[in-house]
C-alpha cells in the first residue's frame, strides 16, 4: 500500500507521539464513531485493508469493531481476543481525554498455543493421577485390568481391550466400551490374528505401539455395540510392561467418524500403559503369595466346631494382632476309636506367626497320638519328649478333656499341664472349678500330671480356656485386669445356653472390656451337654 | 394383615417359644413346619427367624427376658438358619459376587448373616465373613476375591467411626458399600454421612438394590476429613481418649451427689462405672457424627431400660451435669450435653 497517499497515516493527531508509527507493538487509533484516525506500521501488516478515514469494520475483525462499539457506548475497557487470519490477536483500548481511543493489538497465537498445550498436559497428568489411584487402589488382577479398560475407554478411545497373557489359546481379557461397564471374559484366540498383540503379550522383543490397518483387526474385536465390522476408524496395540514380565497387551479403537491415533495419542497411551502395567504385575504378585499364604495358614487356622456323637463343642479364637489370623493359643476336637470325643486347647509361649506353626505342630503331634488318648497322661508325657527333642525352645500348656455321652449326661475327664484349671457352669448357675493340676510342656523332662472327672447335666457347660480371658486389660476405668471372679460371675449367668452361645458371651465380654486396648491372644472352648432331650442328635449320636 | 404375613406371625411365635426355651429341635420343627405352610425362604428368613430376632431386642429390652436367653436364643436361630439354608432349593439366576461383613467390633452377627441367606436365594455369590471381622482382614478379602460390592452391616451406633474407616478403605480398593443396620440410623442418614454407596433399611430392600442396579465403583477414594469438616476441633478424638479419665471424675462426683452410692457393691460400681463409659462412647460417636440427636436417642432409650429393671435413672441427670463440668471447655460436647439434658427433663416431667 502506498503510505504517501494518505497524509493522515503519516500525520498522526495530536496526542501520537513520533516513535508511535514505528513501534513494534499494533496500534490503531479510532474516533467513538468507529472511524479509524490512524493506523501504525504493524497495524498495517496485521490489517492491510485499515487505513485512516474508513470505518474499522475495514478491518475485517468482526470481533473487533463489536468491541469498539462496546467500549464506545458501555465504556468497556476490558482487553478482548480474537483471530486474524491464522494468528490469534488480544486488543486492549486506551482511552483518550478526547473520547478516542487506541486499540493496541498483540499477537498472541504463541501464548494460546502455549496456553492450550498446559491445559491438555493439565488434564493429562491429572487423568494420570487419577488412573494410578484407581489402579493401585485394588490388587485384584480381574478388577484392575477392569479399571484399565474403563479409564483407556473413557479417555483414550472409543472401546478398548485389556488382555493378559494366557495359556493354551486362552486369555484372560476385559472389554470395555465408552460409557458402558467393562465386561470380563476369556477369549480364545491366536494372538498372531491381530499384528502386534503377540509381541505385546510375549513382551519380548521390546516391541513399540503400533498402529493397525482396522481392515486386518479380527472380528472379535469389536466389542458388541460397537458397530459394524467397518466402524473402527484406527486400532492401537500397546504392550504393558509389568515388573520384569509381561503384563499383557492394551488395545483401543477409536470409530471410523473420530480423529485417528496421533503421534501424541500413542506418547500417552503408552505413559498410561506403563502405569496398568506395573498395577497388574503388582495385583498378580498379590494374588499368587497370598493363595500360598492362604494354603499354608488353612492348616493353622482354629477349626469351626460343631456337635460330635451328641455333645455340643464351640470355640472362639482372637488372635493378639487384629492383622494377623493365627497366634498362639490353639484349640481342636477329635473323635476317638475309644468312643470318647478328645477336645483340647491350649498356649505355646509367644504371640504371632512364629507361634502359630509351633501349634501347628502339636497338633499335628497330638492327632497322631489320639489312638493313645484313652490315657491323657501318656500323651502329655509322649508330646513333651517330642517338643524337648524339636529346635524349638518354646514351651506350651494344655488342657484335654475327653467327653462321652452318657444317657442324657456327658461324663469328661479333664487333664492340664500348666494350663488354668477349667471351669464348669451347673445348671443352676454356680461354677466350678476343676482341681487338675500339671507340669508345662516342653520345658523338663519329666512331667506331672493329674486329672479330674467331672458329669455335666443337661444344660452345663465346661470351659476351657486361654489366660488371654482373665489377663485382657482394660474396662471401664482402663487398665484393669478382666479376672477370673468376673469370668465366673460372666458364667454364671450362662446356665442352660448352648456351648456357642457360653464362647460368644465371655468373646463379647473381654471384646468389650478390653476396647481398642492391646490384649493377648484368646481362646475359649465350650463342652456343653445338649439341654433339650429328644434332640436329633440324641437319637442319632451313636452310630 | 394379609394371609402370608398372618402366617409367618404364627409361626414366628412358635419359633419364640423354642429359642427362649433353647430348644433346637422345636425350633427346627417350628421353621419346617412353615416352609410346608407355603411361605418361601426368604419369608420364612425374614418374616419369622428375624421377626424372632427383633422381638429378642425387644423383650430383651423390657426386661422379660434374661442375658443367657437372648444368647441361647439367637444361637438357636444360628441353627435353624443352617438347616433351612441347606433345605431350600438353589436359585437359578446368576448375578455378582457380594462380600457381607459386620463392622469391627459389631457382635450382632444375625442380620447379617440373614442378608447373606436373602442374596444367595435371590442368585448372588456370597461371601459371608460374619461378626467381629476386623478390617485389614475384609480389605485383604476384597483384593483376593474382587467382589462387586459389599454389605456393611451395623446395629450398634458406637461402630459408627469404625464403620466409618471401613467404608473408606473398601471404597479405596475400587469397591463399593451397601450399608444397612440400625446403627446406621433409621433413615440411613449416619451411612449417607460416612460416604457408603448405598444404604438399605433390611435385607429384602438391599437385595432389591442391588439386582436392580449394580453398584457403581467408587470414583475416588474420599478422604474421611471431607464429610466431617467438624472433626478437625479434635473434640472427637479428646473425649474418645479420656475416656478412662472422664468415667472416673464423674464417678467420683457421682459419690458426693447422690445418697447410697457409698455403699455400693463393687458389682454396682462396675456397672455404674461401664454406664457411664457407655454414656462417653455415645458422646463420642455423636461428636464424630456431628449429630446431637445420636446421643439424645441413646439416653432416652437408657433411661427406658433402667425403667424396665426398676432402676431409678436418678444418677444420669446429675451424671450429665457432672460430664457437662468435665468438658466445659469443649463446645460441641457442652451443647450436645446440653441437648440431652433438656431431652430427658422432658421425658422426666410427670404426664
Amino acid at each position: 500500500m502506498d503510505t504517501d497517499s494518505n497524509p493522515l497515516a503519516t500525520a498522526p493527531p495530536a496526542g501520537i507521539g513520533a516513535g508511535w508509527d514505528g513501534a513494534p507493538q499494533a496500534a490503531v487509533l479510532v474516533a467513538p464513531d468507529g472511524t479509524v484516525l490512524a493506523v501504525n506500521q504493524a497495524a498495517r501488516l496485521l490489517f492491510p485493508a485499515l487505513d485512516a478515514g474508513r470505518p474499522l469494520t475495514a478491518c475485517g475483525a468482526a470481533w473487533l469493531s463489536a468491541a469498539h462499539r462496546t467500549f464506545a457506548t458501555a465504556g468497556a475497557e476490558a482487553p478482548v481476543t480474537g483471530g486474524v487470519g491464522d494468528r490469534i490477536v488480544e486488543a486492549r483500548p486506551v482511552r483518550h481525554p478526547d473520547g478516542h481511543a487506541t486499540w493496541w493489538l498483540q499477537d498472541a497465537t504463541e501464548v494460546h498455543r502455549i496456553r492450550e498445550e498446559l491445559r491438555r498436559e493439565r488434564e493429562r497428568a491429572a487423568f494420570l493421577s487419577d488412573a494410578s489411584n484407581a489402579l493401585l487402589g485394588s490388587l485384584n488382577v480381574p478388577r484392575t485390568m477392569a479399571v484399565a479398560a474403563d479409564l483407556c475407554a473413557g479417555h483414550l478411545a472409543d472401546a478398548a481391550w485389556v488382555v493378559a497373557p494366557g495359556t493354551r489359546g486362552r486369555f484372560p481379557a476385559v472389554a470395555c466400551l465408552r460409557g458402558a461397564r467393562p465386561v470380563s471374559l476369556t477369549l480364545e484366540i491366536d494372538p498372531a490374528e491381530l499384528p502386534g498383540l503377540s509381541e505385546a503379550l510375549q513382551g519380548f522383543p521390546p516391541v513399540p505401539s503400533r498402529w493397525i490397518d482396522p481392515a486386518q483387526t479380527p472380528a472379535w474385536l469389536l466389542p458388541e455395540g460397537f458397530g459394524s465390522n467397518h466402524a473402527a476408524g484406527s486400532v492401537l496395540v500397546t504392550p504393558l510392561p509389568g515388573h520384569g514380565v509381561p503384563a499383557g497387551a492394551l488395545v483401543l479403537l477409536r470409530r471410523e467418524d473420530r480423529q485417528v491415533f496421533t503421534a501424541d495419542d500413542e506418547v500417552f497411551a503408552r505413559l498410561f500403559a506403563a502405569r496398568c502395567g506395573a498395577a497388574m504385575s503388582a495385583a498378580r504378585l498379590f494374588e499368587q503369595q497370598s493363595s500360598i499364604t492362604d494354603v499354608l495358614t488353612e492348616e493353622l487356622l482354629p477349626p469351626v466346631l460343631t456337635h460330635v456323637r451328641g455333645i455340643e463343642f464351640a470355640g472362639g479364637y482372637r488372635p493378639a494382632q487384629d492383622t494377623d489370623r493365627l497366634g498362639g493359643d490353639f484349640y481342636d476336637v477329635h473323635p476317638c476309636e475309644n468312643g470318647e470325643v478328645l477336645a483340647l486347647l491350649g498356649d505355646v509361649c509367644g504371640k504371632g506367626l512364629e507361634a502359630a506353626v509351633l501349634t501347628g505342630k502339636i497338633r499335628n503331634t497330638l492327632q497322631a497320638l489320639l489312638p493313645l488318648a484313652g490315657d491323657h497322661a501318656r500323651v502329655l508325657r509322649l508330646l513333651n519328649s517330642s517338643l524337648l527333642s524339636s529346635h524349638h525352645t518354646r514351651f506350651a500348656t494344655l488342657a484335654l478333656a475327653s467327653a462321652v455321652r452318657e444317657g442324657p449326661d456327658v461324663r469328661v475327664r479333664i487333664t492340664s499341664a500348666g494350663h488354668l484349671p477349667p471351669l464348669v457352669v451347673r445348671a443352676d448357675g454356680r461354677v466350678e472349678e476343676t482341681t487338675c493340676r500339671g507340669s508345662l510342656i516342653g520345658v523338663l523332662p519329666a512331667i506331672e500330671v493329674s486329672g479330674e472327672e467331672v458329669v455335666l447335666a443337661p444344660g452345663e457347660t465346661c470351659l476351657l480356656y486361654t489366660d488371654g480371658v482373665t489377663e485382657a486389660r482394660g474396662g471401664p476405668l482402663g487398665g484393669e485386669m478382666f479376672g477370673e471372679d468376673r469370668l465366673r460371675r460372666a458364667l454364671g449367668e450362662c446356665a442352660g445356653m448352648p456351648a456357642e452361645a457360653v464362647v460368644e458371651r465371655v468373646q463379647m465380654l473381654t471384646a468389650q472390656w478390653v476396647g481398642s486396648a492391646p490384649h493377648d491372644d484368646i481362646a475359649v472352648l465350650a463342652v456343653t451337654a445338649p439341654r433339650a432331650a429328644g434332640g436329633r442328635e440324641e437319637t442319632t449320636w451313636t452310630t | 394383615m394379609d394371609d402370608v404375613t398372618e402366617r409367618a406371625a404364627r409361626h414366628a411365635n412358635r419359633l419364640w417359644d423354642a429359642a427362649v426355651d433353647a430348644d433346637e429341635h422345636a425350633a427346627t420343627a417350628a421353621v419346617l413346619e412353615a416352609l410346608r405352610d407355603g411361605l418361601d425362604g426368604e419369608s420364612v428368613l425374614l418374616d419369622v427367624i428375624g421377626a424372632v430376632q427383633r422381638r429378642v431386642g425387644v423383650e430383651w429390652a423390657a426386661n422379660n427376658i434374661t442375658v443367657a436367653q437372648e444368647h441361647a436364643a439367637t444361637a438357636i436361630n444360628e441353627r435353624v438358619i443352617v438347616t433351612v439354608a441347606r433345605d431350600l432349593p438353589r436359585p437359578t439366576e446368576r448375578r455378582g459376587r457380594i462380600t457381607v461383613s459386620c463392622v469391627d467390633g459389631e457382635w450382632h452377627a444375625l442380620p447379617a448373616r440373614l442378608l447373606a441367606e436373602v442374596l444367595m436365594l435371590r442368585g448372588f455369590r456370597v461371601d459371608y465373613l460374619g461378626a467381629q471381622v476386623p478390617t485389614p482382614h475384609l480389605i485383604t478379602h476384597l483384593h483376593r476375591t474382587g467382589p462387586d460390592a459389599v454389605a456393611l452391616s451395623g446395629s450398634l451406633a458406637t461402630r459408627l467411626p469404625s464403620a466409618h474407616a471401613t467404608i473408606t478403605a473398601c471404597q479405596a480398593t475400587g469397591v463399593p458399600v451397601i450399608a444397612g443396620g440400625a446403627a446406621f440410623g433409621p433413615d440411613g442418614r449416619w451411612a449417607r454421612l460416612l460416604g457408603a454407596d448405598a444404604w438399605a433399611p433390611d435385607a429384602r430392600a438391599a437385595a432389591d438394590r442391588l439386582i436392580a442396579d449394580p453398584l457403581p465403583r467408587p470414583q475416588r477414594a474420599h478422604q474421611p476429613r471431607d464429610a466431617l469438616p467438624h472433626l478437625a476441633d479434635q473434640e472427637y478424638t479428646m473425649v474418645n481418649r479420656s475416656s478412662p479419665q472422664l468415667v472416673r471424675a464423674v464417678y467420683a462426683g457421682l459419690e458426693d451427689r447422690v445418697p447410697g452410692m457409698r455403699d455400693y457393691t463393687d458389682l454396682q460400681r462396675q456397672y455404674t462405672a461401664e454406664d457411664l463409659a457407655h454414656i462417653v462412647e455415645f458422646l463420642a460417636t455423636a461428636l464424630y457424627a456431628g449429630d446431637a440427636s445420636l446421643f439424645t436417642t441413646f439416653l432416652t432409650w437408657t433411661a427406658d431400660i433402667l425403667a424396665a429393671r426398676g432402676v431409678p435413672g436418678a444418677t444420669l441427670l446429675p451424671a450429665l451435669e457432672l460430664l457437662a463440668g468435665e468438658l466445659r471447655d469443649f463446645p460441641r460436647a457442652t451443647a450436645v450435653l446440653t441437648e440431652a439434658r433438656d431431652a430427658l427433663a422432658v421425658e422426666n416431667a410427670p404426664a
